[in-house]
């Protein structure tokens, strides 16, 4: 585990020194970013209609009971924006384009594609890391914005049809804008930066470290993507004792 | 990157060693492949062939000794970017996710050595030389092993190398392209004088090539010289090596010991 971890700490020192060739590798970067966006947008928003409207489906009846209705706005509305939209999504993202990445430089490196990259003295990290870190960094803020756009939408729906809630769609985003502002977005998307980072630096380490065939590919992608997931759940708390502090 | 003209280079192996969790792999293997010259390094599956290969390509880097090109250790960052090396894997290693242009063309592309229109005629120029015209835009997947082995010597030639390592060049393809890829290997040493270093277990091809060939047997070189030099060595695994073939009608021919560690 500590050596995966140096691993990864490695790449990613690796990764940041080659940041200036950016710009030499945008084409592959645009190729990541519209295969993460193609890849997850429609299920991030499926599920972020559906984390809204449960968030406000759990809390509603017991607020309205209360008389506290016109807080359900503010309650989903900083949920998602603070921890449930930068964390849902980091673990979809894992799931979905952290494990893909695992297996395909995973494969390259079985195959001897990243040692024939080598021989013609090109960079495997300018070459296959760099271009998925960058574009992961940009794609899961954008995708994180999404998912918080459309978990408020849920929660609207449900709180303004859900008769045990029944709030108006005016309290209700009435409700959304009192309670959160913009340093709470913000808050949201420094995370899942540091999420999509995380992630990225984990399955390009896990590819770049395949060794024994498809079955070792496969090992790859497991340890991709639970190292992913369980590095998000311990960062989100840093992450969050630190903004809170920072607050 | 050096842009002379394709002039083979000299590589010198002293005193190389490796051993993998404790069993030696290669035993002080020294020798030297002089400019321009076909070497070949020959030996059972298990000798230890490819382990040599890639340290000498600086895949793998040794436990005692030391490679030099031109003088200068291959490790050392500059060493491959002062010379031109190529290596043609015995897979292929084509990048599965371009198409056989862009693989071909990738090294050029990548160090931006040539605008995109000079790539793309140089590609075509290869890729016709060993008899590839019209392939540029299919992938790797929807190609032979014949095929596939040829872009690979195709993405070497690009790079005008003036070393070129094979990793067994004509396992898995029928004689006559086994044929075509030794031509190849002849032409490119005859026509730009690049010194090519050929790992493999095809006898044929072998003898049909080679200034020089080494056999190496268990991380040792059992014999090393010219054709006629192996041919005629008196080391009875070197005997049963080049010796065996598949006459089943009188005894059967012994086979070679397992190598051990």
């Amino acid at each position: 585990m500590f050596h995966d971890l140096g691993e990864v700490l490695l790449l990613l020192g690796r990764t940041l020194r080659a940041l200036p060739h950016t710009v030499r590798q945008g084409r592959k970067v645009m190729e990541q970013l519209f295969e993460i966006g193609n890849a997850s947008l429609l299920m991030a928003c499926l599920l972020s209609l559906f984390i809204g409207g449960v968030l406000a489906l759990q809390t509603g009846p017991v607020m309205a009971e209360r008389g506290l209705h016109h807080f359900i706005g503010q309650i989903v509305g900083l949920s998602m924006c603070r921890e449930l939209a930068p964390v849902m999504m980091a673990v979809l993202i894992a799931g979905r384009i952290g494990s893909a990445m695992a297996a395909e430089i995973g494969s390259m490196q079985v195959y001897q594609e990243i040692d024939a990259l080598r021989t013609m003295s090109i960079n495997p990290v300018h070459y296959l890391v760099l271009p998925r870190l960058v574009a992961i960094s940009i794609a899961l803020p954008v995708l994180v914005i999404f998912s918080i756009l459309v978990g408020w939408v849920g929660g609207a729906l449900v709180a303004v049809t859900n008769y045990q809630i029944s709030i108006s769609l005016h309290g209700y985003v009435k409700s959304l804008g009192n309670g959160v502002d913009v340093m709470d977005v913000v808050n949201g998307l420094l995370k899942s930066f540091g999420f999509a980072v995380a992630i990225g630096a984990i399955a390009c380490q896990q590819g770049l470290a395949t060794t024994g065939g498809p079955r070792g590919i496969g090992r790859s992608v497991t340890k991709a993507v639970v190292n992913s997931i369980v590095v998000i759940l311990l960062l989100d708390y840093v992450f969050t004792r630190l903004l809170m502090h920072l607050d | 990157m050096n842009s002379s003209p394709t002039q083979g280079i000299r590589l010198e192996v002293r005193g190389l060693s490796k051993s993998y969790n404790g069993q030696p792999v290669l035993r002080e293997l020294t020798f030297t492949v002089e400019r321009g010259e076909v070497f070949v390094i020959m030996g059972p599956s298990g000798s230890g062939k490819t382990v040599l290969l890639k340290h000498l390509i600086g895949l793998e880097l040794p436990d005692a000794g030391e490679i030099l090109l031109e003088g200068e250790p291959v490790s050392a960052p500059e060493t491959l970017t002062r010379h031109r090396v190529a290596m043609v894997f015995q897979s292929g290693a084509l990048l599965n996710s371009l198409t056989v242009a862009e693989n071909v063309g990738l090294y050029l592309a990548e160090h931006r050595l040539k605008p995109p229109a000079e790539i793309r005629r140089i590609v075509s120029e290869k890729l016709a030389l060993l008899g590839l015209a019209g392939t540029e835009d299919r992938l790797p997947a929807e190609l032979s092993g014949g095929m596939k082995k040829r872009v690979a010597i195709a993405r070497a030639l690009v790079i005008e190398p003036q070393l070129i390592f094979y990793d067994e060049p004509t396992s898995e393809l029928d004689p006559l392209i086994a044929v075509t890829i030794g031509r190849e290997i002849c032409r490119l040493n005859r026509d730009l004088g690049v010194t090519s270093v050929v790992v493999t277990h095809d006898r044929d091809l072998a003898f049909g090539i080679a200034h020089r060939i080494a056999v190496l047997y268990a991380g040792r070189f059992l014999a090393l010289g010219t054709p006629d030099e192996v041919r005629a060595h008196p080391d009875p695994v070197v005997q049963q090596f080049l010796r065996a073939d598949f006459s089943f009608t009188a005894e059967p021919t012994p086979t070679l010991q397992p190598v051990a560690p």
